[in-house]
């Protein structure tokens, strides 16, 4: 504590002279006090609370040129086409599919990814990106797999085809 | 009657405010200011960055590439061995000024020229990006010799919101090409949804 208490005061007594009484050494503590919370104010707010997070990404090796690509029952294929103006098209299969459009929301691509999941067993998921599309489309696509914990993906290149069926759509 | 004086005993107070105040000093890290201000999309993704030995390639908003790796060490070595590469030298000074510089966009070409400057006017300059075209893909090179400096490097990319996707595929592409397959997106954080958690529990029980 700030106050010092002085000695024991039996010895003083002697020849009867009085002694002051003591003075208790209180320090004012208020500037003190002042400067530390000025100090935990600037702390407190110059401290950034959300620290950024990691999504961590394996990519596939780049395929050598004489490789055979493992082949899939193309109706177990998902793509996802991701388009200008954060918009998502998705199609099942690659011969001669409907596409259609939905948007990133909770109710737009999430629902899809979830239907379709129950409903295709081993359900392979092929992402591919427009030219268009934006980085925040990218990782709002790969933090969807990672909601709907699916873990068969791919992020690939698009092909005039994909386009082709994307702009009927529109 | 002793009166007693209306004075309240600060001291606990006093000594929870300095706890604080330690604690608050101690946590906080200074922000090194970078060349370009970054708004990172966010996921429900919940795994810390490491602080240390991490390659950070930053694309802005008007898709250019920004690269830095933390430790000057690694930094003087990185650019000693791309100067043998390019036949640019560094002088002493400029070594050092690199090593403390932090994120940059600056091809290494005009890199002598920029480092040339003061402090307050390379802040002032508009950083023109580092080229990842594939005919001229310096960034591969800055890949490389991080790596070769210091091995333990992990590498994160921290994406504007805005940034296109071709821009995301070169540096992706260029990664692969250096055969860097696992790499981190910096991400803010988001609010788990509930299906996250439904589909958990889904997940534990057999299908």
């Amino acid at each position: 504590m700030a106050e010092i208490q002085g000695g024991g005061g039996e010895g003083g007594k002697k020849g009867g002279k009085v002694r002051s009484k003591k003075s208790s050494t209180r320090i004012d503590m208020t500037p003190m006090v002042d400067l530390a919370f000025l100090l935990l104010t600037f702390f407190i707010l110059t401290t950034t609370l959300s620290k950024p997070q990691t999504m961590e990404i394996t990519m596939p090796e780049k395929p050598k040129e004489n490789d055979k690509q493992p082949e899939v029952n193309e109706k177990k294929v998902l793509t996802l086409v991701l388009g200008a103006n954060d918009k998502v098209y998705w199609y099942v299969g690659i011969t001669e599919p409907e596409a259609k459009r939905v948007d990133f929301s909770k109710d737009g691509i999430r629902k899809v990814l979830q239907q379709k999941k129950s409903e295709i067993r081993d359900m392979i998921v092929l992402i591919k990106a427009m030219d268009e599309s934006k980085y925040k489309n990218m990782v709002d696509i790969l933090d969807e797999m990672t909601i709907n914990s699916i873990q068969r993906y791919a992020i690939v290149d698009i092909t005039p085809a994909d386009k082709e069926i994307v702009r009927e759509t529109r | 009657m002793h009166r007693t004086t209306p004075s309240i005993d600060m001291t606990p107070m006093v000594d929870l405010a300095f706890l604080l105040v330690t604690f608050f000093m101690l946590t906080a890290t200074a922000t090194p200011d970078e060349p370009v201000q970054v708004s990172i999309p966010s996921s429900v993704s919940e795994m810390p960055i490491p602080e240390r030995d991490m390659i950070i390639i930053t694309i802005g908003k008007d898709n250019k590439v920004f690269f830095t790796v933390d430790g000057q060490f690694t930094r003087a070595k990185m650019l000693e061995e791309m100067g043998k590469q390019y036949q640019v030298s560094f002088s002493p000074e400029e070594t050092h000024d690199f090593a403390v510089l932090t994120s940059f966009g600056i091809p290494i070409q005009t890199l002598k020229q920029f480092l040339a400057l003061g402090r307050e006017e390379r802040k002032q300059i508009v950083q023109p990006g580092i080229p990842v075209d594939s005919l001229n893909n310096q960034l591969k090179d800055w890949v490389l010799q991080a790596r070769l400096a210091n091995p333990k490097v992990r590498i994160a990319i921290k994406g504007d919101d805005d940034a296109t996707y071709p821009v995301v595929k070169k540096v992706i592409n260029t990664l692969l090409d250096r055969k860097v397959n696992r790499f981190n997106l910096i991400t803010g954080k988001e609010a788990l949804p509930d299906q996250l958690k439904a589909a958990k529990a889904a997940a534990k029980k057999p299908a």
